[in-house]
């Protein structure tokens, strides 16, 4: 499958992908609501985030793995692999945020939404015509989405 | 501001927030290597200091809410034609520091550009235009030494067969080269993008006199190696490493001072390439302290070929000066397959100001001078003139060739289509655009493959120009567009200008 696979020997970690990702899965798709208001509101947070460690910089967000430790660990069924995309497929409708994926995942690619008792993760921008938002929007090309 | 210079206010740039728009995000903040942006915790807001401010743009670039407007600031001293601002700005500077001013990139003094001064021409009804895009084109160009006659033996079957022995030759399939950008003065990064983008377009591209990094090799077949004064990274390897050898004399950014790499850069890599310590300062000399004549440079001409066992044709570069056109005659006489000139605009990592903008002069006048001088000798087809300094556009490129020139070599407009906004702060190794630095933070910014592909889309984008240029004039071949000045017209010059640009005025 398509993955989202960060370069880090050109990552600038100017954290424009988080911005891109907190517009893509706000309500208004404006980042400067999203930034400013949905944020504070609505607790609308990145799925991606962007570590650093001198000057290496990389953004990281759920890799879709093959054999999630995420999807094995959840109690509710709310993480489930997707066969036919290949995604790891989060309902929020189901979780009920004990937290068993955040500690399964090697990654530390979930994260606790800031509001509710729910998670905040990735889904490869699924329903975004132009594909994932932080992809589009990194300016150097640091991000792609590609088979590997 | 308390405790700082009064003048530290008198600065070029003023950072405009539109409020409404900024989010505190902190993009300018993570981007502006000068620290003019910075989080202000007890506002809890992003603020600027304007005196930090080089007016690169990076952030206004990058803001992704478009909230920030980098404008020149708007307080004016007194009018005053003679003392205007930039030169009451050198003495309150030098009168904090008592140093020498430093820039970098080509002067942006008002000396007079003739390329807007020259305009080129168009077949209309008694010949017939053609168009590049249903007929063959050629702009294949060859550098080196071209034989006084050809000489032709028969084989057996009674064919003719060439008996001259020719020179080695550059083969470009475009009349644009890279101009020298050291590895050092620029990164690592862009030296690979360099590399690729000759490779991809069929041209060559410059190492500059920092030697070449032994993974760039294998891009031998598109890479023309430079030995300066300095002869930083020269040793047999490096020599048999390209297509060509350019011996450096002279750039146009800094006639008669050499090559300036301030410590802060030479880093790991660097250092190896250039063979010297980690940290040091990388100052060439000005003179090469074997070359003092004309038969001194004779002699560096052929141990090159020597060393390069004669494969590969000799350039030898100068700075466009008062007496060029014999200078070059000189140079080629001493044996060089090539004569690169760089003119008075040429851009540079780092030179003094005062040098820059009053040391050399235009190449358009250098280059017609030239032309004409070992056309006037019988020597025009010993060497191949290659163009450099302040080449802005295929029109440039074509004026250039119309005057003379074989090829065009091309260094700050390859930066700016990478990003280079000509803030001009080159020297400081704190290049926000990624290019002028060996800060791996900022080195990043370039990504070779987005860097690559934006310098072969410039290129391929002129070559399309040049060939419509080419057509419109009825040509189908650069070949004969060369010292072709009929082609050009002169408006607003006076009788010397065209007399040495061999120029007719438009209407004539």
């Amino acid at each position: 499958m398509k993955r989202v696979y960060p370069n880090k020997d050109v990552c600038i970690g100017c954290h424009i992908c988080e911005l891109a990702c907190i517009t893509a899965h706000s309500q208004s798709k404006d980042l400067i609501l999203a930034y400013t208001v949905e944020r504070g509101q609505n607790g609308v947070s990145s799925c991606k985030h962007v570590y650093e460690n001198g000057p290496t910089c990389v953004a990281l967000s759920c890799r879709h793995c093959d054999e999630p430790a995420c999807v094995a660990a959840c109690i509710s069924g709310a993480l489930q692999k997707d066969p036919e995309t290949g995604r790891t497929v989060y309902n929020r409708e189901k979780c009920v945020g004990c937290w068993s994926c955040l500690m399964a995942c090697p990654y530390g690619a979930i994260a606790r939404h800031p509001l509710e008792q729910k998670i905040v993760k990735c889904d490869l921008c699924f329903d975004r015509p132009g594909g994932p938002a932080c992809v589009a929007a990194c300016p150097n090309k640091a991000l792609k989405q590609e088979e590997r | 501001m308390l405790f700082q210079p009064i003048n530290r206010n008198y600065h070029d740039f003023t950072i405009v927030r539109d409020k409404d728009l900024c989010i505190n995000c902190k993009v300018c903040v993570r981007q502006c290597s000068y620290e003019a942006h910075y989080w202000d915790e007890t506002r809890q807001k992003v603020m600027a200091d304007n005196a930090k401010c080089v007016g690169c743009h990076r952030c206004e670039a990058l803001c992704p809410t478009s909230a920030i407007l980098i404008q020149k600031k708007h307080s004016d001293f007194k009018d005053n034609a003679l003392w205007r601002p930039e030169f009451i700005k050198y003495i309150y500077k030098q009168a904090d520091t008592g140093g020498v001013l430093l820039t970098g990139m080509g002067s942006p003094v008002n000396i007079p550009i003739y390329w807007d001064k020259l305009l080129l021409d168009a077949s209309q009804v008694t010949n017939p235009s053609i168009d590049p895009l249903r007929e063959p084109m050629e702009l294949k160009t060859f550098l080196g030494c071209k034989p006084d006659k050809l000489e032709f033996s028969k084989t057996k079957d009674g064919s003719p067969k060439l008996k001259t022995k020719l020179a080695p030759q550059i083969e470009l399939n475009y009349p644009i080269m890279f101009s020298a950008m050291s590895f050092g003065s620029i990164n690592f990064n862009l030296h690979i993008a360099m590399a690729r983008a000759a490779t991809e377009l069929g041209i060559c591209y410059n190492t500059g006199e920092g030697g070449l990094h032994k993974s760039l090799y294998k891009y031998g077949k598109n890479t023309i190696v430079q030995v300066a004064s300095g002869r930083f990274g020269v040793h047999r390897d490096f020599l048999n490493a390209g297509v060509g050898i350019e011996i450096k004399v002279g750039q146009g950014a800094k006639p008669g001072i050499g090559g300036h790499l301030p410590g802060v850069k030479i880093n790991e890599m660097v250092s190896q390439t250039r063979m010297i310590p980690l940290g040091s300062d990388a100052i060439s000399p000005a003179p090469h302290h074997d070359i003092y004549s004309i038969e001194d440079l004779h002699q560096l001409i052929f141990a090159l070929k020597e060393a390069s066992e004669y494969r590969v044709p000799v350039s030898v570069k100068i700075a466009a000066v008062h007496n060029v056109a014999a200078i070059a005659s000189g140079i080629v006489r001493a044996g060089a397959d090539i004569v690169a000139i760089d003119g008075i605009r040429g851009g540079t990592g780092a030179a003094p100001g005062m040098i820059r903008d009053n040391v050399g002069i235009p190449i358009e006048l250098a280059l017609a001078s030239v032309d004409q001088r070992l056309r006037d000798e019988g020597i025009r087809n010993r060497a191949s003139i290659v163009a450099a300094g302040g080449t802005r556009c295929s029109a440039d490129v074509v004026k250039a060739i119309a005057l003379g020139a074989d090829a065009c070599y091309i260094a700050t407009s390859a930066l700016i289509a990478v990003g280079c906004t000509l803030c001009a702060k080159c020297y400081t190794g704190k290049c926000p655009w990624g290019i002028a630095t060996n800060d791996a933070r900022l080195a990043k910014r370039q990504n070779p493959e987005v860097a690559a592909q934006k310098m072969v889309n410039l290129v391929r984008a002129w070559g399309h120009e040049i060939e419509e240029m080419l057509g419109g004039m009825g040509l189908n071949s650069i070949e004969s567009l060369r010292g072709n000045r009929d082609k050009l017209r002169a408006v607003g010059m006076t009788d010397t200008e065209m007399d040495i640009l061999g120029v007719k005025h438009a209407g004539r």
